[in-house]
């Protein structure tokens, strides 16, 4: 258990200081010696021919630097895809071309035309407004099946149609699952939307390009999860830089949840155009700007089929869903809807037989890619809400019918190919009827009857692949990169410190929770431990932080890099105290020699490695600085067990929370104060997706939620105070800490407990033919629900 | 182009806006207070919150040249004379009240208007005053939790 703020300590976040004071350093905040400013003018059709670009008014305006446009990307890279899927008839997926600015067509409202560089953001958006565009408006296609069945209005005129993939997973099992559902005693039927979301992180993006013409080095500070890869894609893919002259910083970031993982045109843009007009370029989204350039989240629809047997034992699932890729292929897209999707899908359960059918889209509107959970929430969406259906159809309660399906022993290879590795799927619904006093329901209910509130409950299970990835194994999966993390560990000669990550941190606290797990493993003071991030020249490599993978991966290659720092450290002790190196302990800072009362402290033996006097320069070197990648086995799997009571006004079909609890199995943990934290942000979200949030477009393309005034974001008065207990833990078996990830499960478990407690609500006022109700469930759906 | 003179965090500061020039542009830009921050254009979600004559006001919906002669107080000028955090920030510490720190300039600010204006607020008030500051990160339960502890209430504490 805790012990003086290492592993398993509730430690204070050291970040919280800078940003309570208003000293925080966010890209926004930074503003170089002549900086000119980028004003990107972007398209207001969501379809449309470009027959011209007028910029020779808007380039005599004061303040203006210079104007680009398309023409001056022409032989310059677009931006990459960084995952290929292939089909289930063994093609590879339509790629198409994403250029920095338009060239030939618009297609999507936002898509960026031109951009004015000037002496000041009101001069470049005063040109911007000056220019003038040519523009042909063609028809736009919105839907999504309408896009594969109506192939008159194509995306991309050079592809066959708006199909980017028909993906079968597993492929071989496709017939056999037809047969089964053919053959069942129960099937249930579900067809349901999960519905586009904006990430919305608070803090807009932004970019700052710096050339220097001196060296030829380039500078590019940004707003992201992953500066490393950025440095790859960019460098190697849009502008052609080589990695060793181009640096990229992410400093404090403002949140990310997926979208600023992604490399954006305007980062490339301002790169670019740093070099050439010779001057530091920045750009700064407004929020407006924000929901048409940000890659948006989830807007699957699907339909899914569960065969049961008499005793409601799972035979068979079949999931149909078409996936919306927006107009261009954003950087992991592909990869969302399939490998973080169809792998999901055998839940917490025992389902022999799994099909899965994904076909990705292409339509008129901003592109889609990962949003906190990314195709995981909407695996555990369909799946614990046809679960649900089939419990009601069936007779059974909820939870006795998970319960009879639950797998219960591990390791436990499911028939959409990964392996669980641990897991007690009893034990945390145990947890949670406890933590939400599942017993006293019937009380509350009859509570809110009294009301006149029509009380409901809803309960739901998930599971997660988290901890991405094995490389070679995402490598046959059509990654274009490898997914392992590296990190730096140099300490000092008065015995200090410093890990350099290539995690990300822009929320979870790095800060602290990668140096509570140094000071363990040392038995120094976490004071003694700097974790620096964020800046490809201060860390060697890098690959980022999404799918709850920094203290899985980057957190193993941590240790990894420290296991080989006390290594030699206890050659160096043993040669200080003339003993053998096996007999060297390593504790609470102190090395000793077994069995004997010598010991010499962790500084003299670091003094003694930069100040090699007394050492054996023989055998080696001085210095005490070590470099580990660690490359993970396995994904790792958090699961859980999630409720959530509702009251319905059955005259205004307005929804209140009036509890919502959540039983995780996170495997060890290292600050269970940042790990509370994690899990309620991520429910915050779940319930924001399941009542309020939505992004919608009209049949032209325009988008009707485009800023804060429509897209309803969940605010202080909408959220309950959360119930959250992770004291169940199987710890992962195959990375060192035991630890899986946290940052996304809020946001999976929680939308499915929404809306089957609204369901249940409604069921049990006496609406029997409400099976369903698609998110968000505002007053207006849930009050049509009622009065249908 | 006016000049504006106004008191900021206790020291008088002045400078040439144009009449577009709003206050939170003036604190970024202009006096290089980049602790106020910018996370909407549409005057809704709080990140900019500052106090203009002890009242929380959103400083990207006033002008520069409407807060002339004013006291400002922004997020950096919230900790105690010593360079210590205060009550507030400390109790957002304690509870794990921010993640990213975004939109934390606002939410501290936020809840020092409605501590002076409600020294013990229960759960229900917090929540409705702060309808106007959107977090993405916290699910505001531990925001909720450390007002409630800096107004002195029981609260378990998240922190060792
Ligand atoms: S920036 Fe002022 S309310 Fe959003
Ligand atoms: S802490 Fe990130 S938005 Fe509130």
């Amino acid at each position: 258990m805790p012990k003086d703020g290492g592993i398993g300590a509730s430690t204070k976040r050291r970040e919280d200081v800078r940003f309570l004071t208003g000293s925080g350093h966010y890209t926004d905040d930074i503003n170089l010696h002549g900086q000119a400013y980028v004003h990107f003018l972007r398209s207001e059709v969501a379809h449309g021919e470009l027959k011209g670009v007028d910029t020779s008014a808007a380039e005599a305006m004061d303040g203006v630097v210079r104007i680009f446009t398309g023409a001056d990307f022409e032989g310059i890279g677009g931006l990459p895809c960084g995952w290929q899927i292939t089909d289930r008839f063994g093609e590879v997926m339509q790629e198409p071309a994403h250029p920095v600015l338009a060239q030939g067509k618009v297609r999507h409202v936002g898509d960026p035309i031109a951009a004015v560089v000037a002496e000041s953001p009101e001069a470049a958006r005063d040109a911007a407004e000056a220019i003038v565009v040519d523009i042909k408006e063609l028809p736009a296609v919105i839907d999504m099946k309408e896009a594969v069945a109506n192939s008159d209005i194509k995306v991309h005129d050079d592809l066959t149609s708006n199909l980017c993939y028909d993906w079968g997973f597993v492929e071989e099992n496709r017939d056999a699952v037809d047969e089964a559902i053919k053959n069942a005693h129960h099937v249930t039927t579900l067809e349901l939307k999960n519905q586009r979301l904006v990430a919305n992180p608070m803090e807009p993006r932004v970019a700052v390009g710096e050339y220097s013409a001196g060296t030829g080095d380039y500078t590019l500070y940004t707003t992201s999860q992953n500066p490393h890869v950025i440095r790859l894609l960019m460098g190697a893919f849009v502008l052609g830089i080589p990695e060793h002259k181009l640096r990229v910083v992410a400093p404090d970031v403002g949140g990310g949840f997926g979208s600023k993982i992604f490399h954006y045109a305007e980062e490339a843009f301002c790169t670019f155009a740093a070099k050439a007009v010779r001057r530091p370029v920045k750009w700064t989204a407004s929020r407006s700007e924000a929901f048409i350039s940000d890659a948006q989240g989830r807007d699957h629809v699907t339909k899914i089929e569960l065969a049961l047997d008499k005793d409601g034992h799972f035979l068979a699932l079949r999931t149909d869903t078409y996936a919306n890729m927006g107009a261009y292929l954003s950087t992991f897209a592909p990869s969302v809807p399939t490998w973080l999707h169809g792998t999901l899908m055998a839940g917490n359960y025992k389902t022999p037989l799994i099909y899965v059918n994904v076909k990705a889209v292409f339509t008129n509107t901003v592109p889609v890619d990962a949003y906190r959970g990314a195709g995981r929430p909407e695996a555990t969406f369909q799946l614990e809400r046809v679960i649900d259906k089939a419990a009601r159809e069936m007779g059974i309660d909820p939870i006795a019918l998970r319960r009879k399906n639950f797998v219960t022993e591990f390791p436990y290879a499911t028939p959409v190919a990964v392996e669980y590795d641990t897991g007690d799927y009893e034990a945390t619904m145990a947890k949670l009827e406890e933590i939400a006093d599942l017993k006293g329901f019937e009380k509350r209910r009859a509570a809110s009857a009294e009301k006149g509130m029509l009380r409901g409950l809803g309960v739901n299970c998930y599971i997660e692949a988290c901890g991405i990835a094995p490389s070679n194994l995402v490598g046959q999966l059509g990654a274009r990169a490898g997914l392992y993390e590296s990190a730096t560990v140099r300490v000092n000669a008065t015995g200090g410190l410093v890990v350099m990550t290539g995690s990300h941190s822009h929320g979870q606290g790095h800060e602290t929770s990668f140096a509570q797990v140094i000071s363990d493993m040392i038995g120094v003071d976490a004071d003694m431990v700097e974790i620096v991030h964020g800046d490809t020249s201060k860390v060697p490599m890098g690959m980022g932080t999404y799918g709850s993978r920094s203290i899985a991966v980057g957190g193993s290659a941590m240790v990894r890099a420290t296991e080989k720092i006390i290594a030699k450290a206890k050659k160096i002790a043993a040669h200080l105290m003339e003993a053998s190196d096996s007999d060297i302990e390593l504790k609470d800072g102190q090395f000793t020699v077994a069995g004997t009362d010598k010991s010499v402290a962790w500084g003299d033996v670091t003094l003694a490695a930069y100040v090699p006097h007394n050492y054996p320069l023989e055998d080696i070197e001085p210095g005490l600085e070590e470099t580990a990648f660690y490359d993970p086995a396995n994904f790792t799997y958090p699961a859980g067990a999630y409720s959530c009571e509702v009251e319905v006004d059955p005259d205004t079909g307005k929804v209140t929370i009036a509890s919502f609890a959540a039983a995780d199995d996170f495997g060890n943990i290292v600050n269970p104060m940042i790990v509370d934290g994690q899990v309620h942000g991520g429910i915050g979200q779940g319930i924001g997706q399941a009542l309020l949030e939505n992004t919608v477009y009209d049949e032209n393309g325009q988008l009707l939620t485009g800023s804060y005034m429509d897209y309803a974001m969940p605010r202080a008065d909408d959220l309950p105070s959360f119930s959250v207990d992770h004291s169940c833990q199987t710890p992962c078996t195959h990375n060192p800490l035991g630890v899986k990830g946290c940052g996304e499960a809020g946001a999976i478990g929680s939308p499915p407990a929404v809306v089957n407690a609204v369901v249940d609500a409604l069921q049990r006022a006496g609406h029997t033919n409400v099976t369903h109700i698609d998110m968000p469930l505002s007053p207006s759906r849930v009050w049509a629900a009622m009065n249908s | 182009m006016t000049e504006v003179k106004m008191t900021v965090n206790g020291k008088a500061v002045s400078g040439t806006v144009e009449g577009r020039t709003l206050l939170s542009q003036f604190l970024r830009e202009d006096l290089e207070m980049t602790g106020t921050h910018i996370g909407c254009d549409t005057s809704q979600c709080g990140a900019c919150v500052v106090h203009v004559d002890g009242q929380a006001v959103k400083s990207c919906a006033m002008f520069a040249a409407e807060a002339d002669g004013a006291e400002v107080t922004t997020i950096e000028g919230m900790a105690n004379a010593d360079g210590s955090l205060s009550t507030l920030q400390q109790a957002f510490q304690d509870h794990h009240g921010l993640q990213c720190g975004f939109c934390t300039p606002g939410m501290v600010m936020s809840a020092a208007a409605l501590l002076a204006e409600n020294p013990k607020p229960s759960e229900a008030e917090i929540r409705h005053y702060l309808e106007g500051n959107i977090c993405r990160c916290t699910g505001y339960h531990n925001i909720v939790k450390a007002i409630q502890a800096a107004s002195g209430q029981d609260v378990a504490i998240a922190a060792e």
